[in-house]
C-alpha cells in the first residue's frame, strides 16, 4: 500500500514537472499539412475550348502535376483528385477532399475569358463549426478560412504581378468540401487595349503561376503552424 | 431496230425516271416548308409603339471581374414578364455586341421567356455579405417577394464561353438587372429549353435558385 501511494506521488509530481516543462515551449509546425488539388473536369467533360485548341481539363491537369512537384519539393504532401484524364464526380472529389483532412484544397481551372487569376471562394453563409454538417453546405464551417486562404493567394499572386480577381459563387464541388478551399482559374494575361502578354499554352507563364500558388501554399503553412489552420 | 424487249425497257426506265423527279420534287417543297416554320417567329423587339421608359442594366466587365450599372432607354410593353424578358434582351444585346467588354454571342433572342410568381420560402441562402436572409412565405395577393423564372435558349448556353468568372458574371448580371428593375423579384431559377440545366457552360451552377439581392447594386 506505502509503494502504491509513492508510486502515485511520484507519477503525479513527474506529470506536473512535464507540464510545466511543456507551457512556454513555442507552438509547433503543425504535424501534417496536407494540400488537395483538384484539376477540374476531365474524361467526357473536357471544360472549356481554349484558343490553342487544347481543352481545359487537359490544361487543369498539367497545372496541378507541376504544382504537386513544386509542392512535393518544399516538403508539402499533395493529394490529387486524378491524375489522368478520368471523370471524376464532384462528390467524389468533395470526398477525397475530405478524407485527406488538408488543410487547403484548390480547384484548378482555365478560361479564355478574361484577365490574369481568378480566385473564387464559396459564396455560402459562414456557420460555426458543427459535429454534423450537410453534405452541401458543409463548407459554410469553412468559409472564413476559405477567404483567407483567398486573401494569402492573392497576395503571392499580386507580389509576382499577376492581375487578380476575387469573387464568390456557387460552387457545388467546394461547397461539400470541409477545408480551407478555393476555386483558382487561370487566365491569359491581358495588357493595355486587350494585347495578349501572355497566353495559356506560355510554359512560362503556366510556371510563374504555379510558382506563385506555391509560395501562397508555403506562406499559408507557415499560418497554419501559427493559427492550426483548417480547424475552425 | 430495237427489240420489243428494249422499248420496254426503255419505258419503264423512262417512268421510273418521271417518278423519281417528281417524289424528289415533293422532297425539296417539303423541306422548303419546315424551314420556313423552323424560323423564330417569336417577337423579339419591344413593340415600338410602347413609350420609351428607362431601365438600369447591371453590366459585367470580364477584365476586373466588376459590374456596372448601365441605364438605357427603351420601349417597354406593360406585361411584366415581357417587360422584364426585353429588359434582359437589351442585357444581352449589349454583350453580343462586337466591342463588349463581357463577350457573350446571341443577343436578346436568347431570353424565349421570363415568367413570374410568388416566391417560396428558402431554408438556406447563400449571401456573399454574412447577412442571412429567409425571404418570407408567398403570399395570395401581389405585394411579396417574386421568383423570376428566366427560360434560355439551348443555343445561348451551347456558345456562351465557359469559365468560372464569365458564367458567374452572367449569372449575376441577369439576376441583378432583373432585381434593379423590380425589386419585389427576390429569386431567379434558370431554365435552358424549359429544362434545368446543371451549369451554365460548364461551371456556374444553375441548379438551384440564385437570390437576386446578391447581385442587385449597392444603394
Amino acid at each position: 500500500m506505502r509503494w502504491t501511494n509513492c508510486a502515485i506521488v511520484v507519477f503525479a509530481g513527474a506529470c506536473q514537472l512535464a507540464g510545466a516543462q511543456a507551457a512556454p515551449a513555442p507552438a509547433p509546425p503543425p504535424a501534417r499539412f496536407v494540400v488537395v488539388l483538384d484539376a477540374a473536369h476531365g474524361g467526357d467533360d473536357s471544360g472549356g475550348k481554349l484558343s490553342t485548341g487544347q481543352s481545359e481539363k487537359a490544361f487543369n491537369l498539367a497545372l496541378a502535376v507541376r504544382l504537386r512537384s513544386l509542392l512535393g519539393a518544399r516538403g508539402i504532401q499533395v493529394v490529387t483528385t486524378r491524375e489522368s484524364d478520368a471523370a471524376v464526380e464532384l462528390d467524389r472529389r468533395a470526398e477525397i477532399a475530405n478524407h485527406a483532412n488538408a488543410q487547403a484544397c484548390l480547384t484548378l481551372h482555365a478560361s479564355e475569358s478574361g484577365s490574369g487569376v481568378h480566385l473564387f471562394s464559396s459564396s455560402l453563409v459562414p456557420t460555426e463549426p458543427a459535429r454534423f454538417a450537410a453534405w452541401k453546405t458543409a463548407q459554410s464551417a469553412y468559409v472564413t478560412r476559405s477567404l483567407a486562404l483567398a486573401g494569402e493567394l492573392n497576395s503571392a499572386l499580386l507580389h509576382a504581378g499577376f492581375n487578380v480577381t476575387l469573387g464568390r459563387t456557387d460552387l457545388p464541388g467546394i461547397d461539400s468540401m470541409t477545408c480551407p478551399a478555393v476555386a483558382v482559374e487561370i487566365a491569359p494575361d491581358h495588357g493595355p487595349g486587350q494585347k495578349i502578354n501572355a497566353a495559356l499554352d506560355d510554359p512560362a507563364y503556366q510556371a510563374r503561376v504555379a510558382e506563385a500558388l506555391a509560395a501562397a501554399l508555403l506562406e499559408w503553412r507557415s499560418d497554419a503552424g501559427r493559427t492550426e489552420a483548417g480547424r475552425p | 431496230m430495237s427489240s420489243r424487249f428494249q422499248t420496254i425497257l426503255f419505258s419503264v426506265l423512262v417512268l421510273a425516271s418521271a417518278i423519281m423527279g417528281v417524289a424528289l420534287w415533293r422532297q425539296l417543297e417539303r423541306a422548303h416548308q419546315r424551314l420556313l416554320a423552323g424560323g423564330d417567329s417569336a417577337p423579339t423587339q419591344a413593340p415600338q409603339v410602347a413609350p420609351a421608359e428607362q431601365a438600369t442594366l447591371l453590366v459585367a466587365n470580364d477584365t476586373d471581374g466588376s459590374m456596372i450599372t448601365e441605364v438605357q432607354s427603351l420601349p417597354l410593353p406593360k406585361d411584366p414578364g415581357a417587360r422584364a424578358r426585353v429588359i434582359l434582351g437589351k442585357l444581352l444585346d449589349l454583350y453580343a455586341a462586337p466591342d463588349a467588354a463581357h463577350p457573350v454571342p446571341g443577343g436578346a433572342p436568347s431570353v424565349s421567356q421570363v415568367f413570374l410568381m410568388p416566391a417560396p420560402a428558402l431554408t438556406q441562402t447563400t449571401t456573399p455579405d454574412s447577412t442571412p436572409q429567409t425571404p418570407p412565405a408567398p403570399k395570395s395577393n401581389d405585394t411579396g417577394p417574386e421568383l423570376a423564372i428566366v427560360n434560355l435558349t439551348p443555343s445561348f448556353a451551347a456558345s456562351h464561353p465557359s469559365g468560372l468568372e464569365t458564367e458567374t458574371l452572367t449569372v449575376l448580371s441577369i439576376c441583378g438587372t432583373l432585381h434593379a428593375n423590380f425589386p419585389r423579384i427576390t429569386q431567379v431559377r434558370f431554365l435552358v429549353d424549359g429544362q434545368p440545366r446543371a451549369t451554365l457552360a460548364g461551371h456556374a451552377d444553375l441548379s438551384h435558385v440564385h437570390l437576386a439581392v446578391d447581385a442587385a447594386p449597392q444603394q
